[in-house]
């Protein structure tokens, strides 16, 4: 081994300490134009009148469109959200003009002049609420709308625009073996992304039709397809450019800035406009992470072996579905947590309310079921008297079982569950029993732990290509479609190509932009897939080069290509490796001393494709979502001051089975950002809105985050069990720090607490409120 | 100059520039439009995320917190200035070493702050370091690795000030 398995430092990272590494928005060309937008102020309203005159005759003002001017209607799954909202708003900071102008400020000026006045309609503040018979119906047209990608079932009539269910077993029969039953109702808020980079986006039309797009995206082949659809311009003819993104965390797989840059650059004849996000826009205009409300039923035997479960979830869509209908399934399909539970029951509702809209978020749905599910172990563990890791255990999947899609596991498909629970409790000193432990005379200890499952939940058809071009000198340049937002995808790819070639992975170039025309398209980055799918193609593009090589070698040295080996820049005789060629004597073809020359550039091909996936089935929800699982745990320790219910996260140890760890340092450090967030998700982040569905926390002096100095010491470890049909064995472990943490956390301080914390996130106030009337 | 703009004199990473600007331009605007320094970054616009932070005379400062005018003869250093690829400052070398970061854009206002700090306390204490750094946010990083970077660099500093004083 050369390359895989070592820490590597990130190929990008040098411009990135250096000022170098450009960002969307770092690019301002002169003769630019400003786009910017005005938003709504009311939750739920129709709109009585928009009126653009006075922001026209504004200085510096091109052009001001509102929702009439745009004919489409977007979204992934479902098409239910208009570019610029048309006689009624269904969420406060939805966009309601957009403004053209010279300058920003002249477009901000032009904005607020535009003069609108609301009709105030009911405003659905919660799921459940929504979910009512009789509840406004924010989208009575729910029924005429163009189902853009399948399954999806909205119910015409209603706020329930989608849901997935699970029916496996037979519950009349679990709840007859079922000798101790607990029930519990969750929530969680929705929240926000809060990447660094707020969302930008630039388009600009040429005199021949071609639409040069740049994007701050996870998805730069997603915007290339919507843009062409909605607009009918053919693909080809769409360019997408994304340089570094500066976070992204599933934010920015949703297509919106774009579209809107688009129209603004139509309407002032295809000159270059920007548009980007101010901080506020980005936390309540563009769409953020779901929320639920969630009840689950859970039945054990006496012994403690799991019998039958049933839950329901109403997830918090926000005013339009954008990707949450795939995220309801992506619950559904997990929706046992890793154990292993015969008799299913699952209804997953997603719901319209007056909130902003969702899209992905670092997790797509599984930090929701994991804290269900973690919550209700809890309970369980609690009402038989076990110790909740024990019990945990004692109900892991094992191959040969199968999970709530029926899917049969295998020790390559999923991992090994109960080796990371047992290395958790130990990095974080788990003492058998769960007891709050008295420290100072106010201040109690306790431990909490969880574990969870993901899989990737993508298309069955998702894809992804790598283009390996040589250099005369022997070196590689790789061209990949996965997107650098952090995660090191790209480097991940040059160490897997070098560790193929027996090659030095500073001797692989990359680039760190994407741009559709020239790169081989890769699905989205994200569900942490870079590695399985971006690898597959690499290994593939990688015997193509390889076998070329020792085509063009195998006729210099006089050999049959099977008696070839590639590795330290040679194809070398296998059984006399003094006997070879240097790459950079055919790279380019070989020359003989004549003169005359054969082969040519080398360049190899790598496409991927997911593989025996399927859709869930409507009634049953049988289906295969995703290739394997990564699976683990996470445990917390908490300080609780007793008399405030302060309190301070001191460790959290995350252990996550990742087949193969490709770069230590780099996954170590991806795993605690993932913590990071879920802490942040369980001590104190949240979309606040008032009675009226107003955003109360648009900034990010009242949106609370994670700060230096808050974060308690990560410990991280993992196991490997190889994943075979991986590249190296290697699993996604790109979001899975963060899906156990709010669990973790929760468990810890109910025990502190000595109540029941079953919503996040538990700030103090919450704590106490929880705690009211108890005696301790 | 334009109409309602006002001259400035102003020392950036060393060279001296003497352009107009406007009146209510940002100093983090004018390094970015104005210079193209877009290594200092934007990330919100209530002065909490410290991606835009500079060194103004020495210290520490959020660029989006000072108007251009008032940086008036003064000398601003950005994450342009404090190394080159070839020879990296004591802090870059550290954050890339250390992976101290991940998608690489609070990095350089962290950089510039912990630059700050440590031009204060050369050895910083763990505690410190969390103090020192409570204005910037980092999303991705979970901030373990940025401390370790911090204390790497006060190592690495140290040991170039042993080394100068050696010559
Ligand atoms: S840009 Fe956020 S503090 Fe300056
Ligand atoms: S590295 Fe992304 S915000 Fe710090």
């Amino acid at each position: 081994m050369t390359a895989v398995g070592e820490s590597v430092r990130r190929k990008e990272a040098e411009n990135k300490v250096s000022g170098a590494a450009k960002y969307n928005d770092d690019f301002t060309v002169p003769g630019m134009l400003y786009a910017t937008l005005r938003t709504s102020t009311k939750a739920h309203a129709t709109l009585r009148f928009v009126d653009k005159r006075k922001a026209l005759q504004m200085p510096g003002v091109r052009a001001v469109l509102l929702g009439e001017d745009a004919k489409v209607l977007c979204g992934e799954v479902l098409a239910d959200r208009p570019p610029l909202a048309k006689g009624r708003v269904r969420y406060s900071g939805e966009p309601i003009a957009l403004v053209v102008a010279d300058s920003e400020a002249q477009a901000m000026a032009a904005a607020a002049a535009i003069d609108i006045a609301y009709d105030p309609l009911p405003v659905v503040n919660s799921p459940l609420e929504a979910a009512k018979p009789g509840a406004p119906v924010i989208h009575p047209e729910l029924g005429s709308y163009t189902k853009e990608q399948s399954p999806i079932y909205p119910q015409a009539g209603t706020n329930i625009c989608d849901s997935a269910h699970i029916r496996k077993g037979d519950m009349a029969r679990g709840w007859q073996e079922a000798e101790v039953v607990v029930e519990g109702d969750f929530t969680l808020p929705q929240i926000d992304h809060a990447a660094m980079e707020t969302r930008s986006a630039r388009v600009e039309i040429l005199p021949d039709g071609r639409v040069q797009v740049f994007s701050s995206t996870q998805a730069p082949f997603e915007v290339q397809k919507l843009l062409s659809k909605y607009f009918a311009v053919p693909q080809g003819q769409v360019v997408v450019s994304t340089p570094l993104v500066g976070g992204a965390f599933g934010g920015k797989t949703s297509v919106n800035l774009e579209v809107l840059a688009y129209m603004a650059s139509k309407a002032v004849g295809g000159r270059l406009v920007r548009l980007a996000n101010t901080r506020e826009q980005d936390i309540a205009t563009s769409p953020v992470g779901v929320g639920m409300q969630a009840r689950m039923k859970l039945g054990a035997t006496r012994d403690g072996r799991l019998a039958a479960a049933e839950m329901a979830y109403w997830l918090d869509t926000g005013a339009y579905t954008d990707s949450t209908p795939r995220v309801a399934r992506a619950i559904a399909a997990n929706c046992t947590g890793p154990y292993r539970v015969p008799n299913v029951h699952c209804d997953v509702n997603v719901v319209y309310t007056n909130h902003v809209f969702t899209t992905a978020y670092r997790g797509f749905g599984h930090i929701n079921l994991t804290f269900t599910v973690e919550r209700i172990m809890e309970k369980l563990a609690h009402a038989l008297g076990v110790d909740p890791l024990e019990l945990r255990k004692r109900n892991v999947l094992e191959p040969g079982d199968t999970t709530p899609t029926t899917v049969r596991l295998t020790r390559s498909n999923l991992g090994d569950t109960a080796k990371c629970l047992e290395r958790t409790a130990e990095l974080i000193g788990w003492t058998p029993g769960s007891h709050a432990e008295r420290i100072g005379p106010h201040t109690v200890r306790a431990h909490g732990i969880a574990a969870f499952w993901k899989t990737s939940s993508s298309p069955p058809d998702a894809i992804s290509g790598a283009l390996i071009t040589m250099n005369k000198d022997g070196t590689m340049n790789l061209a990949t479609g996965t997107v650098e937002f952090g995660a090191g995808t790209k480097t991940t790819a040059a160490q897997i190509l070098a560790e193929r070639m027996g090659m030095d992975v500073d001797q692989i170039h990359i680039h760190s932009d994407v741009n559709t025309k020239v790169d081989p398209e890769h699905w989205k980055t994200v569900a942490s897939m870079s590695t399985y799918m971006s690898g597959r193609a690499v290994l593939e593009a990688a015997e193509d080069v390889i076998r070329q090589l020792k085509s063009v070698a195998a006729t210099v040295l006089r050999c049959p290509p099977a008696d070839l080996e590639v590795g330290g820049g040679r194809v070398y005789l296998r059984d006399d490796p003094q006997q070879y060629v240097a790459f950079k004597d055919i790279a380019h073809g070989y020359k003989y001393q004549e003169g005359d020359s054969i082969g040519g550039q080398v360049m190899g091909r790598g496409s991927f494709i997911m593989r025996h996936l399927t859709l869930l089935d409507q009634k049953t929800g049988q289906g295969r979502p995703g290739p394997a699982w990564t699976v683990g745990a996470t445990a917390v320790e908490v300080d609780l001051d007793t008399r405030d219910f302060t309190y301070r996260i001191r460790r959290a140890a995350t252990v996550m089975d990742a087949g193969k760890v490709i770069n230590p340092r780099t996954a170590r450090g991806v795993v605690m950002g993932g913590m990071n967030m879920g802490l942040g998700y369980g001590s104190r982040e949240s979309m606040l809105y008032s009675d009226q569905g107003e955003v109360l926390n648009g900034q990010l002096r009242l949106y609370k985050l994670m700060r230096y100095g808050e974060q308690p010491e990560y410990l991280v470890d993992f196991v490997e069990t190889p994943q075979v049909d991986s590249p190296y064995g290697a699993r996604p472990i790109g979001e899975h720090g963060n899906l156990a943490a709010p669990a973790a956390l929760a468990n810890a301080l109910s025990v502190a607490a000595g109540v029941p914390i079953d919503e996040l996130p538990a700030t103090p106030e919450h704590i106490w409120r929880a705690t009211k009337g108890v005696h301790r | 100059m334009r109409e309602g703009w006002e001259p400035l004199k102003i020392t950036v990473n060393g060279v001296q520039h003497a352009l107009s600007v406007e009146p209510r331009a940002l100093l983090s605007e004018y390094l970015r439009e104005e210079l193209g320094l877009t290594g200092t970054h934007v990330g919100c616009d209530t002065s909490q995320c410290g991606a835009c932070t500079v060194l103004l005379d020495g210290k520490a400062v959020k660029s989006c917190t000072v108007l251009a005018v008032q940086a008036e003869g003064s000398e601003v250093t950005t994450v342009e200035g404090i190394g080159s690829v070839d020879d990296l400052h004591a802090v870059q070398a550290a954050f890339w070493d250390r992976h101290g970061l991940q998608c690489g854009f609070c990095t350089p206002g962290v950089m510039m702050a912990a630059i700050g700090l440590l031009q204060e306390r050369p050895h910083p204490t763990e505690e410190e370091i969390r103090a020192g750094l409570d204005g910037v946010i980092c999303r991705c990083t979970g901030y373990q690795n940025i401390v370790r970077a911090v204390q790497d660099a006060a190592g690495r500093l140290a040991a170039e000030q042993d080394r100068a004083v050696g010559d």
